[in-house]
């Protein structure tokens, strides 16, 4: 009885059942992934546009990159994905310690994978292979510089428009927290769980083709 | 409004089918070994089939996280519908964009 609207039940009064419901729910995110899909394919179609025009190059500056720390990386979002699967079961079944504890493993596995990344921008930047802000430029391997900037500018923009999803995700799974702490979320309404799940699968999803395209397209010594 | 609030309350029989705490674990350790296999053959020089091969274990691991994770395994037609119509959308941009830019050289060939 803690939610605003559970004096009606579950179902909100323009919906017939709550299956119906579940369903519009289930609907409406999916028809956003679907601009989403669209929003990172249109980084994806410019990767692949200058990434045909100099494959060679590509793939040298792609061997710069830390496989160690993209591998562990991609192993720590599939990790939180299974995680908030088990959190949509444990809503589904009215468990809330389970529920609890899962929202928070995916938390902390979501502020890993993001400290993780920025120590990787913090190497770039290091190395200076990162053109942002007018910082300096300087690139030492086969490929030519203006191939290697090309793959570090759409290095940055694809993992970092990622790591803006990430962070909003994180957002939503404190709501989510909050509410399932209250006793919430729970059996008829464990709805928000499912459908802020299918958007933390979505993004990791796109991490599972930045990972590949980014890191394991150079040969390694 | 009564009406609606009844039809709520008996409604837990009717959960929506999802797969178990053990199927979503054995899907979990699925895509590990997929990580691990495309990370292994990246370490191969297969030429081109080095990019069909990474990309075809994205696409597998994708799969099975929209399957099992998402749950399109146990939704209703309508909605694997709008997941599948994100691709079609995309292969319209990617088919048209290539149409353009794999094409150029043909011309400048064709024209002398």
């Amino acid at each position: 009885m803690s939610e605003a609207h559970s004096v009606h039940g579950p179902v909100a009064h323009q919906f017939d059942d709550l299956e119906q419901q579940r369903e519009a729910d289930e609907l409406g995110m999916w028809t956003f992934l679907c601009t989403e899909v669209l929003f990172f394919g249109g980084v994806f179609l410019a990767y692949t546009l200058y990434r045909l025009r100099d494959e060679a190059g590509f793939a040298d500056a792609s061997s710069t990159m830390n496989l160690w720390l993209g591998g562990i990386n991609t192993a720590v979002l599939l990790c939180s994905s299974l995680t908030v699967a088990l959190a949509v079961h444990a809503g589904e079944t009215s468990r809330r310690a389970m529920l609890v504890v899962c929202l928070l493993l995916t938390m902390v596995l979501g502020a890993g994978f993001l400290g993780i990344k920025f120590y990787e921008y913090y190497e770039k930047f290091e190395e200076h292979h990162m053109p942002l802000f007018g910082l300096p430029f300087i690139y030492h391997g086969k490929a030519s510089p203006a191939t290697a900037e090309m793959f570090f500018d759409l290095y940055f923009v694809m993992t970092g428009i990622h790591a803006i999803h990430m962070i909003i995700g994180m957002g939503i799974f404190t709501v989510l927290l909050v509410k399932a702490l209250r006793g919430g979320l729970l059996g008829d309404y464990s709805t928000p769980v499912h459908i802020a799940g299918l958007y933390w699968h979505f993004v990791d999803i796109v991490w599972v083709f930045l990972f590949p395209f980014l890191y394991l397209i150079g040969a390694r010594h | 409004m009564s009406e609606t609030a009844d039809h709520g309350h008996d409604s837990s029989h009717h959960a929506p089918p999802h797969p178990s705490v053990l199927g979503l674990v054995a899907n979990f350790f699925a895509l590990m070994l997929l990580l691990a296999a495309t990370i292994a053959i990246a370490e191969i020089d297969l030429g081109r089939g080095n990019f069909i091969a990474s990309t075809g274990i994205a696409a597998a691991k994708m799969t099975l996280i929209m399957l099992f994770f998402m749950n399109l395994r146990y939704s209703k037609p309508l909605t694997r519908l709008v997941a599948c119509a994100g691709f079609f959308w995309l292969a319209i941009m990617f088919g048209l964009s290539f149409s353009d830019y794999i094409t150029r050289g043909w011309l400048a060939a064709g024209g002398g």
